[in-house]
């Protein structure tokens, strides 16, 4: 496919899967926004940003209240990618089978190690769980990135819509290219993101660190992102994918000098737009495929063969008009709640609970 | 490697785990809310201790039920991709509805409870927390519209190959759901209940252990150990704890008998073989057994040997009289290869089970004892509850005995609702077999599968075994850390759930934080 210019890639498309193939670049793109924060701050916690354990606590408690319903616009996405476009979800999630375990291990140690890392007061317990947060965060930016590169990119799917080449046909050339080049992307993204977000919601050396390194590697770490979107502007770009990419750009550069301006509520709001106008990119230079075949174009999943019937998609139309805005309110909400700086002299001395069996009571 | 066999125990490992974990988030979730109502109701301390104590403990298992959760969400696609593209166009939608509605509202407002003590008003915080836990239900719900289908498909017509949805109305008002889902919360209240009675017992009984507490004149003479907020109020926490406990799971198990009853009613019309099986019934009858000889490999009535029965009780299960037969395995055969075929069809994605001839009797060892297991585990745990509901009767004057037998006896009883619960679930999941989704009588014959048909075609054994090993292995180590984290807080008790009644370890942590705890009251 070659790239052009046009504007009229949607005529002649069925109106309801090309609204819910909008709606789920519109999931990713919450999801993008949301979950890669709080990715990269649990990648920061490693000793390369984070000084002693006051520091990592507080990278923890920034993302606290906040990473849990973050993580559900992945979950939300993936139910409704089989909502809308069942044959989608079976293709994808069945051809990239080990990935995708591996991405859920990822995402079983996460949740458990950022509930559990408190629960102990003994530095190998919480070294461990640190490292399984650290490596855990990486892991989801690296695999779903992969992922979504390859439902962009395509994989080698025959007429059942089955993948062939074996379990591991995404390590292989020129595969395994756009899994580095997605999975990296969403890693340093993530990076970025979440650096910018440290600085917004941190106060003293933790917050001018994070500013500093934000403003000093920003263009390389969302370098293979940039990178990706431009792979798909070339092919099968369009009017719609060039103009997102140059939106995203210009983001990407405001974010850049606001950080350097100390305006770091922009700096992070540049970088949510960077990421919504590149993945909107992606998503136009996609359509109207979904899944493309790399064996035969034939064979390539497409908004119109894949999707759900007129009536479902109906229903679904409905199920997400009335329940987005509710969930925008109130994570909106969640995040003004928590929306103090915090400081590293905020964070309470750690004990553990056999400590606390110990101790006398507080008279009152 | 066959991917049938694998991914069927993959599935089936990966999901009664995840439901060790559920019914505790449905049903505590539920009580730590009611606690925290009294608690802003009566304003009395051992409320909020409690609210505290319990929710803590909810905490440590809620996150497990959200890693173990994640996993179901994708392998519908993963393993069981022709399933996917056979049901998509009803069953995504259910859970897409349950991200939609339940998800983020549970994981946004449990942050917010979580985070936001003395941050929100109490009435918004509580509202927080029943939010949390209204979307726990309501993923419940969600999820078991689902499943509902699966075990009883309604709202679709065929269309070039596959059920299309018609009518969402009536695929939400599933009459199967509308059974299923008090069916499942009440037995998630049964679990609450019995998790609060074993806990309240043993932290009463070490507080006679510890020479707290003793008992004089057969009155209780209630002390305190001064150290570790182990005061008088904590033994009411533990008090109220043992007998609200016992309520709990009382209520929850004439709720689970009761709408179980109803879904046997359903049961025997919808999935009569089912019913079959649960009984180890080869001909037709009234009797309820007892107990049935069978080796556990049973697959048809020349290895059934039925023991004790007691005429007249099945039918009552099954139709409210006495004498009304249920159909045995024998009379339900024909009657299903002549409904839906005796042979699989032709087709290549079959493999080698291409034009086999099919077997319509499930697995009949595991239907029958699973069957028996749910209500025993339940009976047994109703028991003990009525037990301590007796026992718990005069306010104040009692506590337990000074016996460590006793308290472990009430601690392993915790387990029995769980186990009630997954017995429950196998036997639900393995009596509808040979289908994955099991035909409606009344509706399209056609819109039915068989498990063997729903197995990824593209997907090769080893990697369903290399999940099925990964995950378990997983899971393994994941439930030693449950248990110890929950079995560490329950032995220091309230105090680890707020560090604020005992001195702090730390002189200098007031200087840090007293003025500033209003930007960060809980840390990780």
């Amino acid at each position: 496919m070659k790239t052009s210019f046009s504007f009229d890639i949607f005529a002649n498309q069925p109106a309801l899967p090309t609204l819910w193939f909008l709606i789920i670049g519109v999931f990713w793109v919450g999801y993008l926004i949301l979950d890669t924060f709080d990715l990269g701050v649990g990648m920061l916690m490693s000793r390369f940003f984070a000084r002693n354990e006051k520091e990592r606590r507080l990278l923890l408690n920034t993302i606290g209240p906040l990473w849990d319903g973050n993580e559900v616009w992945l979950v939300t996405g993936g139910a409704a990618i089989f909502a809308a476009f069942p044959l989608w979800y079976a293709s994808l999630f069945s051809a990239l089978y080990i990935p995708l375990t591996l991405a859920l291990v990822a995402l079983i140690f996460r949740v458990v190690a950022i509930e559990y890392r408190g629960k102990k007061n003994d530095e190998r317990w919480i070294k461990n769980w640190n490292i399984a947060i650290v490596l855990s965060s990486l892991f989801i930016a690296l695999l779903v990135g992969a992922l979504l590169a390859l439902t962009t990119t395509g994989l080698p799917i025959n007429a059942h819509q089955d993948r062939v080449g074996g379990p591991f046909v995404w390590a292989t050339f020129p595969y395994i290219a756009f899994v580095l080049l997605g999975g990296l992307g969403l890693v340093g993204f993530s990076l970025a993101h979440g650096l910018a977000f440290i600085a917004l919601k941190t106060d003293g050396e933790v917050r001018d660190r994070a500013r500093t390194a934000f403003t000093k590697w920003v263009f390389v770490l969302v370098l293979p992102l940039v990178l990706w979107v431009l792979h798909m502007d070339f092919h099968g770009g369009n009017g719609f994918s060039w103009i997102f990419t140059v939106l995203a750009v210009i983001a990407l550069v405001w974010a850049w000098i606001s950080a350097r301006g100390g305006r770091e509520g922009r700096a992070f709001s540049g970088m949510a737009l960077f990421v919504a106008f590149g993945t909107l990119a992606i998503f136009m230079a996609l359509f109207p495929n979904v899944l493309p075949s790399t064996i035969d174009p034939a064979y390539s999943l497409t908004i119109s063969n894949a999707s759900g019937s007129e009536y479902t998609l109906g229903v679904m139309t409905w199920v997400g008009l009335g329940g987005l805005p509710f969930v925008l309110a109130y994570q909106t909400w969640t995040f003004w709640v928590f929306r103090k700086r915090l400081h590293v002299d905020h964070i309470p001395e750690a004990h553990d609970a056999y400590e606390l069996a110990e101790m006398p009571n507080r008279t009152k | 490697m066959d991917p049938l066999a694998v991914g069927r125990w993959q599935f089936g490992i990966t999901t009664v785990y995840h439901f060790f974990m559920v019914p505790l988030t449905l049903g505590l979730g539920m009580v730590v809310t009611f606690l925290y109502i009294r608690y802003l109701m009566t304003k009395k301390d051992e409320y909020k201790r409690m609210t505290k104590f319990w929710g803590k403990l909810y905490l440590i298992n809620f996150a497990m039920g959200v890693a173990t959760g994640l996993v179901q969400e994708f392998q519908f696609g993963m393993a069981w991709s022709e399933y996917s593209r056979f049901v998509g166009d009803v069953f995504g939608a259910p859970l897409a509805m349950e991200g939609m509605f339940a998800f983020f509202v549970e994981s946004t407002f449990l942050g917010l409870w979580i985070f936001g003590w003395d941050r929100l008003k109490p009435k918004v915080h509580a509202f927080c927390l029943f939010m949390a836990v209204l979307g726990s239900w309501i993923s419940a719900f969600f999820i078991l519209v689902a499943n509902s289908w699966m075990q009883h498909p309604v709202g679709v017509e065929m269309v070039d190959g596959r059920p299309r949805m018609t009518d969402i109305g009536a695929v939400i008002f599933n009459p199967t759901a509308w059974v299923t889902f008090p069916h499942v919360i009440f037995g998630a209240i049964q679990v609450a209940g019995g998790f609060l009675v074993g806990i309240a017992w043993y932290k009463l009984y070490r507080r006679r252990k510890d020479g707290i507490d003793s008992v004089k004149d057969g009155k209780v003479v209630i002390g305190d150990a001064g150290i570790g907020a182990r005061d008088k109020t904590d033994y009411w926490v533990w008090w109220r704890s043992l007998r609200i406990g016992a309520i709990v799971g009382l209520i929850g198990f004439a709720g689970v008998g009761a709408s179980g009853h109803l879904q046997a009613q359903l049961m025997i019309h919808e999935q009569p073989m089912k019913m079959a099986a649960a009984e180890a019934v080869c001909e037709d009858t009234t009797a309820f057994s007892v107990f049935t000889y069978m080796s556990p490999t049973a697959s048809s009535c020349e290895d059934i040997h039925p023991v004790i029965e007691i005429p007249g009780v099945l039918s009552f299960l099954g139709h409210d009289n006495f004498d009304t037969k249920v159909p045995g395995i024998e009379t339900l055969e024909p009657k299903y290869e002549e409904a839906f075929g005796s042979h699989l069809p032709n087709d290549e994605i079959l493999g080698e089970r291409a034009g086999q001839k099919i077997n319509y009797v499930p697995p009949i060892f595991i239907s029958y004892w699973g069957f028996r297991a749910m209500i025993g585990f339940g009976g047994i745990a109703a028991l003990a509850h009525l037990y301590v509901l007796w026992f718990t009767r005069k306010k104040g004057t009692g506590t337990v005995p000074d016996s460590k037998l006793w308290s472990n006896t009430f601690i392993a009883l915790i387990m029995a609702p769980f186990f009630g619960n997954a017995f429950g679930w196998i036997f639900t999941e393995m009596g509808r077999q040979p289908f994955v989704v099991v035909p409606n009588w009344e509706g399209d014959h056609a819109v039915k599968m068989f498990t063997a048909q729903a197995v990824s075609s593209g997907v090769d054994g080893y990697e369903i075994l290399f999940s099925l090993i990964t995950l378990g292995l997983i899971y393994g180590i994941l439930m030693v850390v449950e248990v110890y984290l929950l079995k560490k807080y329950v032995k220091v008790g309230v105090a680890a759930a707020m560090p604020e009644l005992v001195e702090s370890p730390h002189d200098d942590e007031d200087k840090n934080t007293g003025s500033k705890r209003d930007v960060l009251e809980f840390a990780y």
